[in-house]
């Protein structure tokens, strides 16, 4: 029988973990048996130590928070909003709850019964795995060994299989396609072509396409004098056409092509040739989407001879960067790929420079990258961080060589800044005489950053600890960094200072509505990903990592490392890894979306599945900083 | 003559219904009672010429909405008025599976049981259903019946004066989403949510009992 609240609940549930892993049938029989409850502000849904209930809760409308009392104190354990699931305790053993539930303002609830979820328990290995990370993550004492690696189990209900490769990306095609009825004559479709500067037009019919005329028809077929321009253009068309559905891949495109022997594809609603024309994907269009492909790009930036090009090729890697993302290809790989090309695209800028100037540069030197470029996260077009080493030389020689290299780095900053690298607000560049240093220099400045920590010091620090080499002499690059974790192996309180400065940005909790989005100015109701989620991840790993001298830049990587080195703390680290890598990938494209850092995100547009995806990132950061406290004694620290 | 005053005998599910509302003993412990909140879709507003082409109902209990305790019901009518084909869909040959007004009416006793009735403007409803019965015969409605119209004006600050209420005004007071309006299980629904919030706000300042909330609309149940 019709129910039309069943069919509601039906459609709400499916947005959200478990619930989107149950067969459709499955999860009717559910909607239909949810109990519908509504709290006030402040009232009890159950208390600690309350006998288990029927009922297992999602959050419909409204925020719930968990509580429970340790030493009589009540402490607030978690705040769950929207689509958030709670109260598993009966689902999962029966005994009275270890936490109670309030209702943190008017609050809406459905209660999903228990009796009708064991059997999905058993079918669904995915949802016993989210059931029992959502159980472990809500009770989960951050050091308690015992739901330990429980807490990213639901990774894969969070994220889409990594499984894409280039060929199965969606071709891109013309939409709304130039057409003409079957009564126009030749003569007026050549004119259409002609003023749209198109080579083909699609013969349709109430927008079904029955027919295709392309230049090389006009060529063969009335060029020859075969048929007179006055004839109506189904006397040369091509018919019937190739159609294929919107969300043809790349391969199949090419496929057609061959098979077919055509040069068009109709693109139409439901893919047959009965059905609404939305696109045209031609020859050309394939060829415009390999020009996008990684090789093809590098090729490009070592033959290009002006910045202007090296633009133009960055801003196809941004597309690149898009179309990766929507494939959902692992975000690893692509800061990979972005990584190489922006690199490249620095070297042969310093090339061009080199070229410019017209004389060699007088001692050995080496560009390095600093920040995001330096552990290859950088997926956007994010501010410029870089600094540059020259070999020591006499001291009559320092100047001239000095004011070298300077007049050298400004050209390259400018460029790159042409190029659509901003300029660094706080002008961490190689053209600062700050930061165009020689050799014994940069070694002494490491020497008072790590025997000398204060606070001030130590945020302008941070970023130098995660410099990569660019181009140059790369012995002058080991050489700098030998020193450094020579400095730092037998200073614990130095990296105690970077822990300090690091939790300074406590991790987020929750959405717990403008708890946590920034309270004014310009980006009002907005959470800062990249300060209050990416960074206390980046400076955590980066920690660790000098902890233990690995000469490791990037964040991921360095949370691989580590889980082989310490791997009494395997868990911690990976959950670490997972979150940043889903954070990296929310940045990157909400920064496409809005074409921008991608730093800022509004909380309001997000999709409640994607506010749950950012919100399970939140736990590791916790966990993470937790550690950081006690391993290297920040409390100690003034 | 004596005949002529003997009780006629009822259709069993019309005698079905008497008994089970004048039998029931729950109504004293208001967590045990068991409310129905209900809607319906009509042709238009006329009582005699009108018909019933929906009934959605859906229960409630100890402050729960039991979706799996709902009820939804289309009707084959031959009255048709395409005015009001705008405001709630349903097509005078529409895909839904519609079933004889008797049908409905006795499927629809049958799930009401010994329910207490809840709906906004209740007498339009009731009025609706109690006339569909006459034309079986039997009627009007024994259960007891409650209208969220006035269960708001009892507690309302503002406007207390008004007449009616209507459920798009309650809905914006209560803050209650407006999903699936002029579906008779979709206002049904939107009742119970009201009812819900109303006893919340009613539990407040008065003692929530049957014989009270039945007081806020005294006429209706007389």
């Amino acid at each position: 029988m019709k129910n039309t609240i069943a069919e509601r609940i039906f459609d709400f549930l499916k947005e959200y973990p478990p619930f989107n892993l149950i067969s459709k049938e499955t999860l009717c029989e559910i909607s239909r048996n949810v109990e519908i409850q509504y709290y006030e502000k402040d009232q009890i849904i159950f208390d600690q130590n309350d006998p288990p209930q029927d009922n297992f809760y999602i959050i419909y409308e409204g925020v719930v928070r968990l509580y429970r009392f340790v030493d009589d104190k009540k402490i607030n354990i978690d705040i769950c909003d929207e689509g958030d699931v709670f109260g598993l305790r009966p689902l999962i053993m029966n005994e009275n709850y270890t936490m109670g539930a309030a209702a943190n303002e008017e609050t809406i609830l459905y209660g999903i019964p228990t009796h009708l979820f064991k059997d999905i328990i058993l079918n669904y290995p995915k949802v016993s795995q989210f059931l029992i990370a959502s159980f472990a993550t809500n009770t989960r004492d951050p050091f308690s060994d015992k739901h330990k690696g429980k807490l990213f189990a639901n990774i894969s209900s969070v994220n889409k299989m990594d499984n894409s490769y280039a060929e199965t990306q969606s071709a891109k095609y013309s939409k709304n396609p130039i057409t003409c009825s079957i009564n126009t004559s030749i003569k007026e479709a050549c004119m259409i072509m002609t003023g749209h500067i198109i080579n083909s037009i699609i013969v349709s019919e109430n927008h079904i396409p029955i027919g295709i005329i392309t230049d090389k028809d006009i060529r063969t077929k009335v060029g020859t004098g075969v048929y007179s321009i006055f004839d109506p253009v189904s006397k040369i068309m091509t018919s019937p056409v190739i159609t294929f559905p919107e969300n043809i891949t790349v391969a199949e495109a090419q496929i057609a092509l061959i098979k077919h022997k055509v040069s068009h594809i109709c693109i139409t609603k439901d893919g047959t040739d009965q059905s609404e024309l939305v696109g045209i994907l031609a020859e050309h269009d394939l060829t415009m989407l390999q020009s996008n492909n990684p090789i093809f790009l590098a090729r490009e930036i070592k033959s290009a001879k002006d910045v202007e090009t090296l633009k133009y090729i960055r801003t196809k890697a941004s597309e690149l960067t898009r179309g990766y993302l929507e494939q959902e290809i692992p975000i690893y790989f692509i800061t990979k790929v972005i990584s190489e090309i922006n690199t490249a695209i620095t070297k042969q800028i310093i090339k061009l420079v080199i070229k410019e100037i017209g004389t060699e540069p007088p001692v050995a030197y080496a560009w390095l990258a600093m920040g995001s470029q330096g552990r290859k996260e950088q997926l956007l077009m994010t501010d410029q961080d870089n600094a540059l080493v020259f070999e020591n030389v006499e001291e009559e020689d320092y100047e001239k060589t000095k004011a070298y290299f300077l007049n050298f780095s400004t050209k390259i900053t400018e460029k790159l800044n042409i190029v659509g690298f901003e300029y660094c607000p706080a002008n961490i560049m190689a053209s600062n005489p700050k930061w165009c240093l020689s050799v014994k220099e940069w070694k002494a400045q490491f020497k008072d950053w790590v025997k000398h920590p204060t606070s001030d010091k130590i945020l302008l620090s941070i970023i130098f600890f995660d410099f990569e080499y660019i181009f140059g002499d790369k012995n002058l690059y080991e050489r700098m960094s030998e020193s450094v974790f020579r400095y730092i192996a037998n200073k614990q309180t130095f990296l105690g200072f970077l822990s300090k400065a690091t939790l300074d940005n406590p991790a987020p909790l929750g959405f717990f509505k403008q708890f946590l989005v920034e309270q004014d100015g310009e980006n009002k109701d907005q959470f800062d990903i990249k300060s209050r989620a990416i960074r206390p991840l980046v400076d955590a790993a980066r920690i660790f990592s000098l902890h233990h001298n690995l000469k490791i830049n990037n964040t991921i990587a360095r949370y691989e490392k580590l889980m082989e080195v310490e791997p009494q703390n395997r868990d911690i680290f990976e959950s670490c890894a997972n979150a940043f890598k889903i954070l990296l990938q929310f940045r990157t494209s909400q920064g496409l979306a809005k074409n921008d850092s991608g730093k800022f995100v509004d909380i309001n547009s997000l999709s409640k599945s994607d506010r749950l995806k950012l919100k399970s990132c939140f736990k590791p950061i916790k966990n993470i900083q937790e550690s950081l406290k006690l391993r290297f004694n920040v409390s100690q620290i003034p | 003559m004596l005949n002529f005053f003997k009780r006629k005998k009822y259709p069993e599910f019309w005698q079905k219904h008497i008994d089970t509302v004048k039998n029931c003993k729950k109504y004293a412990n208001y967590e045990n009672i068991r409310f129905v909140a209900l809607d319906t879709e009509t042709t238009g507003f006329d009582y005699e010429n009108d018909r019933i082409l929906c009934i959605g109902a859906v229960a409630i209990q100890n402050n729960r909405i039991l979706v799996s305790d709902s009820f939804e019901v289309y009707i084959k009518q031959d009255v048709f008025n395409k005015e009001t084909v705008k405001i709630h869909g349903i097509r005078k040959n529409g895909t839904e599976i519609k079933v004889s007004e008797e049908e409905a009416l006795i499927a629809f006793l049958d799930y009401l049981d010994d329910a207490i009735i809840i709906a906004h403007h209740t007498k339009f409803d009731m009025t609706m259903i109690n006339n569909a019965l006459k034309r079986l015969n039997v009627g009007p409605i024994q259960s007891k019946q409650l209208d969220t119209n006035y269960i708001h004006k009892k507690i309302a600050t503002e406007d207390r004066f008004k007449k009616l209420f209507s459920l798009d005004e309650l809905c914006e007071i209560y803050n209650v989403k407006k999903h699936d309006r002029h579906t008779a299980l979709g206002d049904a629904l939107i009742t119970a949510y009201i009812f819900l919030k109303l006893t919340f706000k009613y539990k407040k300042n008065n003692v929530l009992n049957l014989t009270e909330l039945i007081n806020t609309n005294y006429y209706l149940n007389k």
